[in-house]
């Protein structure tokens, strides 16, 4: 509920809470927030309200990267400890914990993928813990972290990095990366191609092939960035409509919606981490 | 919603971290999962090897424990049957022994027999004479007579 005016309506206070922290350059002859208009030039500064939509490309989410990145540190952090002390004699907890995960992740990694590759393991690995703790940013109350970072003069702060479409994007983008890069160097430039133009009716429907394959090979990464992103987003949205009702009753509500949530984000962590085992495998596999 | 830079600093921070997942982390906890279960088999195999040699073991001293046992039967019957060899050679040799001793005794009661019939035959002559010389009052040359009472004598 911190705002800048005191007492914000319903409509304000859910775009205040779903508004990235943008930091970027105003183009000039921009009519601020505030009234003013920015000079020649442009000027660099961080976004308010709408602004975020006139700095175009060239500008980013601080908060989103600032919480990826330390997620992902946090995460790093946690499997390098345990993999610096790691012994095959009776583990720890730490030790324990990680196995247990690294395990879960490389039986689903075999039985998905059966090709040789030493990345896939570790790329699952980090797609599904790094996905879920930036979800698990969801059950932090949706006012707690952005009501300290407005007392530290920062007005805005989306704390869920998988509710910005540009995060989910960009691991899907990636994903699309290497589907592309393990396609060509499993099967040639040719063999790819072909791929794309044979089937599934053979080589006298070869544009109607290109199309449809050129679709299910795009609607990979956009699917696997908007299915993460809206689950999320549409989480995220929940949480601050029940933080807009009395107090009174908002336990009510919050908290099985929580336990919910717990289910949706390690299966929402868990969904990206399989279809991109899934895509590797198909870029891997020779028709 | 603004697709912006963010894009691909999300992509940075994501082919960072899975290179450094790749490179440090991956590796060594696999590596110690494996060393694990390979120990693990190799205990469980010990164990087996271990339950094995036990009933091996077993086996041997119960097999052991038979022999052992027929062989203190036989000894048992042999020392029996030693036993009674002994008893039976004392009890020869008490025979004999017996024997030897009533035919000694029956040789020394023939012989005083003997030295008292002589003694007795002394006697007799000696007797006779003295009764005949009582009963003839009169003197009689015990020269003449003696042949004949010694004579007598020796037919008693």
């Amino acid at each position: 509920m911190a705002s800048e005016s005191g007492t914000l309506t319903s409509s304000e206070y859910i775009s205040h809470h779903l508004t990235n922290l943008t930091f970027g350059k105003l183009p000039a002859g921009t009519t601020r927030y505030d009234g003013t208009v920015v000079g020649d030039g442009g000027t660099w500064t961080f976004a308010h309200g709408n602004e975020a939509a006139e700095m175009g490309f060239w500008a980013i989410n601080v908060d989103t990267m600032f919480w990826s990145i330390a997620l992902g540190l946090m995460f790093v952090w946690l499997f390098l400890k345990v993999a610096k002390s790691v012994t095959e004699g009776v583990p720890g907890n730490a030790q324990n914990f990680v196995e247990s995960i690294i395990e879960f992740i490389d039986e689903n990694v075999k039985s998905i993928f059966h090709h040789k590759n030493d990345l896939i393991a570790p790329l699952s690995l980090t797609i599904f813990v790094w996905i879920f703790l930036m979800n698990a940013m969801d059950l932090v109350p949706v006012d707690w972290i952005p009501f300290v970072a407005s007392e530290m003069g920062i007005s805005y702060m989306k704390v869920v990095p998988t509710t910005d479409v540009n995060a989910t994007l960009g691991m899907a983008l990636s994903v699309f990366g290497l589907i592309i890069y393990y396609s060509v160097k499993e099967k040639g430039v040719g063999g790819f191609l072909a791929e794309l133009s044979l089937q599934p009716l053979g080589k006298w429907m070869l544009p109607f092939n290109l199309f449809l394959e050129l679709v299910g090979l795009f609607a990979k990464p956009v699917s696997l960035a908007l299915r993460l992103f809206g689950n999320m987003y549409a989480g995220e949205m929940i949480f601050i409509l029940i933080a807009l009702m009395p107090f009174w009753i908002q336990w009510i509500l919050s908290v099985p919606w929580a336990i919910f949530h717990i289910l949706v984000i390690t299966l929402q962590a868990f969904i990206f981490m399989v279809l991109t085992i899934v895509y590797m495998a198909m870029a891997h596999d020779h028709h | 919603m603004n697709i912006n830079l963010t894009i691909i600093g999300q992509a940075i921070a994501f082919a960072i971290f899975v290179i450094f997942c790749m490179k440090y982390v991956w590796p060594p906890i696999t590596a110690a999962l494996a060393e694990r279960k390979k120990k693990i088999a190799e205990g469980l195999d010990a164990a087996d090897r271990a339950e094995r040699d036990l009933q091996l073991a077993k086996e041997k001293a119960a097999a052991d424990m038979r022999q052992s046992k027929e062989e203190a039967a036989a000894i048992i019957e042999q020392a029996n049957k030693r036993a009674n060899q002994i008893i039976d050679e004392a009890k020869e040799q008490a025979r004999e022994e017996a024997e030897r001793v009533k035919t000694a005794a029956q040789a020394e009661i023939e012989q005083e027999a003997n030295r008292a019939k002589e003694a007795l035959r002394a006697q007799v002559a000696v007797l006779a004479v003295a009764g005949a010389e009582k009963i003839l009052e009169a003197s009689i040359d015990e020269q003449a007579h003696a042949q004949l009472v010694e004579k007598l004598a020796a037919e008693l």
